[in-house]
């Protein structure tokens, strides 16, 4: 305590020394919109190391004569596809309706779904195919040598001592650039020079908190990004989302207003840009959602509205039912696909496990987020189509660019009960078998 | 983590392990502890009814109630495993030879035992009229009338029983579904 209080100046000098060329070389990037590649560089030494340590694990099991565990890729068991109609509706000896072994079908979707279901994975971090040398997604811990541990020792190192702190002044400074920024730009007239600079500034900011996570973003089909008087959607992921869109192009986001720090921000960010947020007591009134959103796009001066119609939080392997509400508003829809690479850590915000600010934290303990974004070509409601095939047809081009799954499933089964009507549906489906056998007792 | 190596040293020492490989069992397990919500190291009830697959399942809380010995409401994973015995593909049987005297948990003797006690509410080893109306009023939910249903069940009933007890029994049971392709039907196929 001596030696702090007598050397102090020396201590804040030097770290300002040291951090301060660091914080040029990524801000001033930042507000010019280029990159010098450092980025990408890291991640390819980081992939290296990845690849040979996976390989020396794989030695340390085989010389302890052990099976490298491997995730479950393919699933642990082969569904057949067959449906209800298709299994019941065999030929059968005997007549009448109904058939004792009728149950067997029920029973062995039944336990099928008890070992591996298409929906509770989607809520958890995905399994990765190899260890990245991150502790929380480690499970092989027993086969691993002196060298990785001094390897894993290493990262921890500089993950937590250097870059954590690094990227925490980065966001901070972002996050704090931002408010001072657009509470300036708000102070200046409507007039075509606040748009400017209200793009220009949220822009920089933006991508000084992308460098803030040390992400290596690829943007594809540029020539397709949202234009003004239209609707973007994406799969949701994480919040992050929003700072990769935003960084590339202008949003007009959309929201429930919160309080505290979280409401300030929103309260600066519409100053200069119409944002539409919401009170939590409107969130309900899908008209007045709706009539909102339908008057903004009307106006062709206003951004484009960036909407994630999932509703919550899906880890990137799948992507689930959208909600039909942004839709319905007749407007162009331009599809966005974004797909994290798992490898350098796990971007999935698991919301009922973690909180944002220990998310967050694991986000800037990670080595770094890859993700790559897809802008798909417009798509409009076409004749004869309504909300909910339009939504799905959106939703299907999303999956196939992206490489997940498509699911009819709802998001929100992440917290409540899947709903009564859909086992009705099964139970009306298994009637109608019993009432054809009974109307055609010869081929049933 | 996972990978404890005493939950498989335990399972090792139990007959569970000649029904599935060393990396099949280290996936059940991964699958076991993943809907494990309480992290208890046993399930209940509402872990099982969190599946969005299996509540649509119209005799979904048979299924679930099958994995639950008399009496009991949490189920380790041993007792899972043991379930999940029962649906492994009946060629597959080289390994449970020789293990004891006793049949092997996916014969198709117990695949049948296990879709009668699905329909044996009471446990009582007797499916009667009540129990099997509960059970088709289950797969069909509201879109029959009970004077149907009531004929079908009275119908089912009079085609099964031979021993004039108006129920039916486990071995008149396996008579009426002798025809039936059970190891196909009542078989999952699990990857190595």
């Amino acid at each position: 305590a001596n030696c702090l209080a007598r050397y102090w100046p020396c201590y804040v000098m030097l770290t300002g020394c040291s951090v301060t060329p660091l914080l040029v070389f990524i801000i001033v990037p930042a507000i010019l919109g280029v990159s010098f590649g450092i980025r990408r560089i890291y991640m390819k030494t980081l992939l290296k190391i990845f690849e040979w340590a996976t390989l020396r694990m794989e030695r340390g099991a085989k010389e302890r004569n052990q099976q490298l565990y491997k995730p479950c890729s393919n699933g642990i068991i082969a569904k057949e596809p067959v449906s209800l109609e298709q299994e019941i509706q065999e030929p059968r000896g005997g007549g009448g309706e109904f058939d004792m072994s009728d149950i067997l079908y029920f029973c062995r979707r039944g336990v099928e779904s008890i070992v591996d279901d298409e929906v509770t994975k989607r809520f958890t971090a995905e399994e990765l195919e190899s260890w990245n040398l991150l502790t929380r997604s480690n499970y092989n811990l027993h086969h691993i040598s002196a060298r990785l541990t001094v390897l894993w020792g290493l990262g921890v190192l500089i993950r937590y001592g250097f870059l954590l702190p690094l990227r925490v002044t980065l966001a901070v400074t972002g996050v704090g650039l931002l408010v001072v920024l657009t509470s300036i730009v708000g102070w200046l007239p409507n007039s075509r020079m606040k748009k400017y600079l209200s793009e220009k500034v949220n822009l920089m900011c933006y991508r000084i908190c992308v460098r803030a996570l040390t992400a290596i973003i690829t943007y594809h089909d540029s020539d397709n990004k949202p234009k003004n008087g239209g609707i973007c959607v994406a799969n949701h992921t994480s919040p992050i989302d929003v700072l990769i869109l935003a960084s590339d192009g202008c949003y007009s986001m959309v929201g429930q207003a919160h309080g505290g720090l979280m409401g300030f921000i929103q309260k600066t960010l519409v100053k200069a840009c119409p944002h539409i947020w919401f009170e939590r007591s409107e969130v309900k009134d899908r008209h007045l959602v709706a009539k909102r959103l339908s008057d903004h796009v009307a106006d062709k001066t206003k951004l484009p509205i960036l909407i994630f119609p999932e509703g919550t939080c899906i880890n990137n392997t799948s992507v689930m039912m959208f909600k039909k509400g942004s839709f319905e508003i007749d407007c162009t829809i331009y599809p966005v696909a974004i797909k994290y690479d798992p490898r350098f850590g796990n971007a999935f915000w698991n919301s009922s496990k973690f909180r944002m600010v220990t998310y967050l934290l694991h986000m800037m303990s990670s080595w770094a987020v890859v993700c790559s974004v897809w802008y798909l070509p417009p798509m409009k409601r076409e004749e004869g189509e309504d909300a909910v095939q339009f939504a799905n047809r959106v939703k299907s081009a999303i999956a196939r660019k992206g490489g997940l799954v498509d699911l009819l499933w709802d998001g929100g089964l992440k917290r409540s009960k899947v709903k009564e009507v859909f086992k009705e549906e099964q139970q009306k489906l298994y009637s109608k078998v019993l009432v054809s056998r009974q109307e055609d007792p010869e081929h049933s | 983590p996972l990978w404890c190596d005493k939950v498989l040293l335990r399972a090792s020492r139990r007959v569970e392990i000649a029904y599935f490989s060393h990396s099949q069992i280290t996936r059940l397990y991964s699958r076991f502890h993943s809907l494990d919500k309480g992290e208890n190291g046993a399930l209940s009830r509402e872990d099982f009814q969190r599946i969005p697959e299996l509540a649509i399942n119209p005799l979904g809380d048979r299924i679930i109630n099958a994995f639950f010995p008399e009496g009991e409401d949490q189920v380790n994973f041993r007792g899972f495993m043991r379930t999940l015995a029962h649906f492994r593909p009946v060629e597959d049987n080289e390994k449970s030879k020789g293990h004891d005297a006793s049949e092997p948990l996916n014969s198709r003797n117990n695949k049948l035992l296990f879709a009668f006690r699905l329909y044996d509410l009471d446990r009582d080893d007797k499916i009667s009229r009540d129990e099997l109306l509960q059970v088709l009023r289950m797969m069909v939910g509201v879109n029959i009338s009970d004077e149907q249903l009531g004929s079908i069940a009275d119908r089912t009933i009079q085609e099964a029983d031979t021993n004039g007890d108006m129920s039916i029994s486990f071995s008149e049971f396996i008579k009426v579904l002798e025809k039936v392709d059970v190891e196909q039907k009542m078989s999952i196929r699990f990857l190595h």
